[in-house]
């Protein structure tokens, strides 16, 4: 096994770290913010997907089908919170889910109604469709590159926007005592709109990009919403730095594990059978990751709330 | 001089720069009413946590029927026979005032994996429950709800379900908070006999009472414990007029 | 609004229907509708599951296709090593496959058992979003671990040829095998009933309502819940079993988040800690998926604006609209 299939597997679970960390990070701000479980964040990602596949097969253009999954996820996002998730505040957390939980088999079965159950095909964009070569000599492909580096821009971004502008102050007030911004005249209604508009953008936007690496379908999103539930209870809720963490390393096991159990098992079993109890372990890695992170910090590693 | 049934030595907790209870030494003996005063915030509650096991102790000892008890969790403590009853009445809410007390029977019993016999009409449980509730004057609430019992109903079934525990010692946080003068007097009448079958640690605020039963006053004020004695001594005690009854003006 | 009936006398009349019209069906010579009854009758059971941690318990588990897939597969793949002749196992010691219903549910119920018991030890340390995530995980855990282990169909599941036998029934006859789950869920129901009133019961429901009571008191509200949570898990993994006898086919999808979801759906849309809640949800739901199924694909559109209808703005479901607050001591 060589270097430069180790680091392009390492390369990969960066970006997959990236993705998952985009996810978790509206998850975590509209709980922490808002106090509120949003099951229907993969239907965001997918929502993204979907109209960043659209708009750019429509106008031969990624960039604007990137930009308009940005608006349409926001866009989308504001008016749910509206119509539907500004009710559930107040409730228990059995509604929220349940509430959210219906809001993902509308989205589902709307797109399905719209786009049929094909998948959707979107390339990436001319410029970044060819690989590059790292220094050390090894191919790899520009436009995971361009994820990685996109996720890592918008890490600082909303470090940046939290800590540095009036909205953030407002989001950490908002965290910590969520009566209290009220009674301070704060615009509680139009924050949390804004908060969850943020967090379905980010959604959006993940699925955009991930749409031309994988194909654009309906439940696309289901899997990065659970691994994202996964980081933000590694990470601890509430906290941007720790779903930045738990999702790079939590992008990273998942790629390694996948790459190394067949192989590194091929060595105690015949090859199709280390194949498959390979792949089968290494599906359940994370989890078993999760639950060890319980047994120790049952709130996370660095949870917002002490 | 008979062994205390409970002693703390050199209790301390802070939370942070912020220190609620400070090298706090108090025992409590068989047959006694040891009330314990101080303004509010003095951190009386964080006390009677403290020693419930609530909270856990950065510092000092607390020594329970005759052992150590600083490891042990809050039911482990509950089950050696400390029972206490909350500043703010914690019941549950849906079941009834009869309820309530036969599942602190039950509690007693240590018994939870039954599945067939019914508890509303286990004579067991149910007979243990209104004796307390009678013991209290609450017999006639029994079938109410608690979440339609009134503020002092409330206080009174908190002692019910404490007397059903049979505990080795009461820790009370403010029972008589909200009972009207009438309750109080009933129930001063009733803490004064009950300590017989148990030692009561007893948080006041309602001086008329802590002066009528306590055999012995502690004093905590930010978290120390400046003053002990008996109701006259402390009734003159000039730091404690200063902290505290000047205030109130006993 | 005043409520038109007590619960008790309704639950009595449910079951009562949920008796009659299959027997109707059969005798107008529709099992179709024999076998829609079926399954609803095994999802009720899948809901009655849930309800006792979920109902009873207030545990928010969105994880338990985990034990009606557990349950569904141990009936599968006992059933194929019966089919093809192979045991399952030669060492330590020899495990055979078996198609007796009575040994597979046993097994069943063995295998959500410990398995919710493992969940369940980790999980109930936290609280809150916490556990609903920790659940949802370890249920995909399961399924994606199901996916991809090569030896029992994966993706693709595996088929029970034909379904297995239970003493006296031909549970080939689509009447008979409906009677048969109808007695389980009756049985089942009623020890609910049973558990609701006794002491486990009162804990379980006191340890919801008031945990730091309870704990003042001398119980250990994590052994209580942790109870529940498997008891919970076993009656989910029995109807999981069921159900792989009623489509005589069992895949991952019994373990998707899902199906998951779907349960929770029965449960409210009945009514939540009601003991029919689950039955009437299940109900409505087959209901709803044969009427709205046949005019469109998109139904389950449909359900979920049903579904958040009913969160929004009926939040005690069926029961809590027909038969008012529920009623305690």
């Amino acid at each position: 096994m060589s270097i430069a299939l180790f680091l392009e597997q390492i390369l990969n679970g960066l970006q997959l770290g990236v993705t998952l960390f985009l996810m978790a990070a509206g998850l975590t701000l509209i709980f922490g913010v808002m106090g509120l479980i949003n099951l229907a964040h993969g239907s965001l990602f997918m929502v993204g997907g979907f109209v960043c596949a659209a708009i750019a097969a429509a106008t031969g253009s990624f960039w604007l089908g990137l930009a308009a999954s940005l608006v349409a996820a926001a866009a989308l996002g504001a008016i749910v919170e509206i119509v539907v998730i500004r009710r559930l505040y107040d409730r228990d957390h059995l509604d929220q889910v349940l509430a959210t939980f219906a809001l993902v088999l509308m989205f589902s079965e709307g797109v399905r109604f719209i786009f049929g159950s094909f998948p959707l095909y979107l390339d990436p964009p001319e410029m970044l469709a060819g690989p590059i070569t790292l220094p050390g000599g090894l191919p790899y492909p520009a436009y995971r590159l361009a994820i990685i580096l996109a996720g890592l821009l918008i890490a600082v971004g909303l470090g940046l926007l939290i800590s540095r502008t009036r909205l953030g102050m407002q989001i950490r007030a908002g965290e910590s005592d969520r009566e209290m911004i009220a009674a301070l005249g704060v615009d509680i209604r139009f924050l949390y709109t804004v908060v969850f508009a943020l967090g379905a953008a980010l959604a959006g936007f993940a699925g955009a990009m991930i749409g031309a690496i994988q194909s654009v379908q309906v439940g696309m999103g289901e899997p990065v919403l659970i691994l994202a539930f996964v980081v933000i209870v590694i990470g601890g809720i509430g906290s941007i730095r720790g779903a930045l963490v738990a999702a790079l390393i939590v992008g990273i096991v998942d790629t390694m594990g996948r790459f190394l159990l067949p192989s590194l098992l091929a060595n105690v079993m015949e090859a199709s059978a280390a194949r498959g109890v390979g792949s089968a372990i290494a599906s359940m890695l994370i989890y078993l990751l999760m639950a060890v992170v319980l047994v120790f910090k049952p709130k996370g590693l660095f949870p917002a709330n002490a | 001089m008979t062994d205390p049934v409970l002693a703390l030595s050199g209790l301390s907790k802070s939370f942070g720069a912020l220190k609620v209870t400070d090298g706090v030494d108090l025992d409590l003996k068989p047959g006694e009413i040891h009330a314990l005063i101080g303004p509010n915030g003095a951190g009386k509650s964080s006390l009677i946590k403290l020693v419930a096991g609530e909270l856990p102790a950065d510092a000092g000892a607390i020594r329970f029927a005759g052992r150590d008890i600083g490891e042990l969790d809050q039911v482990a403590r509950a089950r050696l026979g400390l029972t206490r009853t909350f500043q703010v009445s914690s019941l549950v809410p849906e079941f009834s005032a009869r309820g309530n007390v036969a599942l602190a029977a039950q509690a007693r019993r240590r018994s939870v994996f039954g599945f067939f016999r019914q508890v509303a009409t286990d004579p067991d449980l149910t007979g243990e429950a209104m004796d307390a509730l009678e013991r209290v004057g609450l017999a006639d609430r029994a079938g109410t709800r608690v979440s339609e019992l009134s503020h002092g109903e409330k206080r009174l079934l908190e002692i019910a379900m404490a007397l059903a525990m049979k505990p080795r010692i009461f820790l009370m946080d403010e029972p008589m908070a909200g009972l009207g003068q009438e309750g109080s007097v009933r129930l001063i009448g009733f803490l004064d006999k009950l300590r017989h079958e148990a030692p009561i640690l007893l948080i006041e605020h309602d001086m008329d009472a802590v002066f009528q039963l306590a055999d012995r006053i502690s004093v905590l004020v930010a978290g120390r414990i400046i003053a002990r004695g008996n109701a006259h001594e402390i009734r003159s005690h000039p730091e404690v007029r200063a902290a505290y009854l000047g205030e109130d003006g006993a | 609004m005043p409520k038109l009936i007590t619960e008790h006398r309704l639950n009595i009349i449910l079951a009562l229907i949920l008796l009659i019209g299959p027997l109707v069906a059969h005798y107008a010579e529709e099992p179709f509708l024999v076998t829609l009854a079926t399954r609803a009758t095994i999802l009720a059971l899948a809901g009655v599951g849930l309800n006792i941690a979920l109902g009873l318990g207030g545990l928010v588990s969105f994880g338990h296709a985990a034990f009606f897939g557990l349950g569904g597969y141990a009936v599968g793949i006992l059933a194929s090593h019966h089919q093809t002749y192979q045991p399952l196992m030669t060492a330590p010691f020899v495990i055979n496959g078996t198609n007796q219903m009575l040994i597979l549910w046993m097994v069943a119920i063995i295998v959500s058992g410990i398995a919710a018991l493992l969940i369940g030890a980790l999980s109930l340390r936290t609280s809150g979003v916490y556990f609903i995530m920790i659940t949802l995980a370890f249920a995909q855990m399961i399924y994606y671990f199901a996916i991809s282990w090569p030896a029992y169909g994966g993706e693709d599941g595996l088929s029970i040829y034909v379904r297995n036998a239970f003493p006296g029934i031909n549970t080939l006859r689509p009447l008979d095998f409906f009677l048969l789950c109808y007695a389980v869920l009756i049985v089942v129901l009623i020890a609910q009933w049973r558990m609701t009133g006794a002491r486990f019961g009162v804990a379980l429901q006191a340890v919801r309502q008031n945990e730091g009571r309870v704990a003042a008191l001398g119980l250990s509200p994590y052994r209580i819940r942790l109870a529940a949570f498997v008891i919970s898990g076993m009656v989910t993994g029995l109807a999981g079993a069921l159900y792989a006898d009623l489509n005589r086919f069992v895949s991952p999808t019994m373990l998707s988040w899902h199906l998951s979801g779907e349960i929770m759906v029965f449960i409210i849309l009945g009514g939540v800690a009601r003991l029919f809640g689950p039955v009437v949800g299940a109900c409505l739901f087959v209901l709803f998926e044969h009427l709205f199924g046949s005019f469109t694909n998109h139904w389950q559109f449909f359900l979920g604006a049903a579904l958040l209808a009913v969160v929004l703005f009926a939040r005690g479901g069926f029961i809590g609209l027909v038969a008012g607050r529920v009623e305690h001591d």
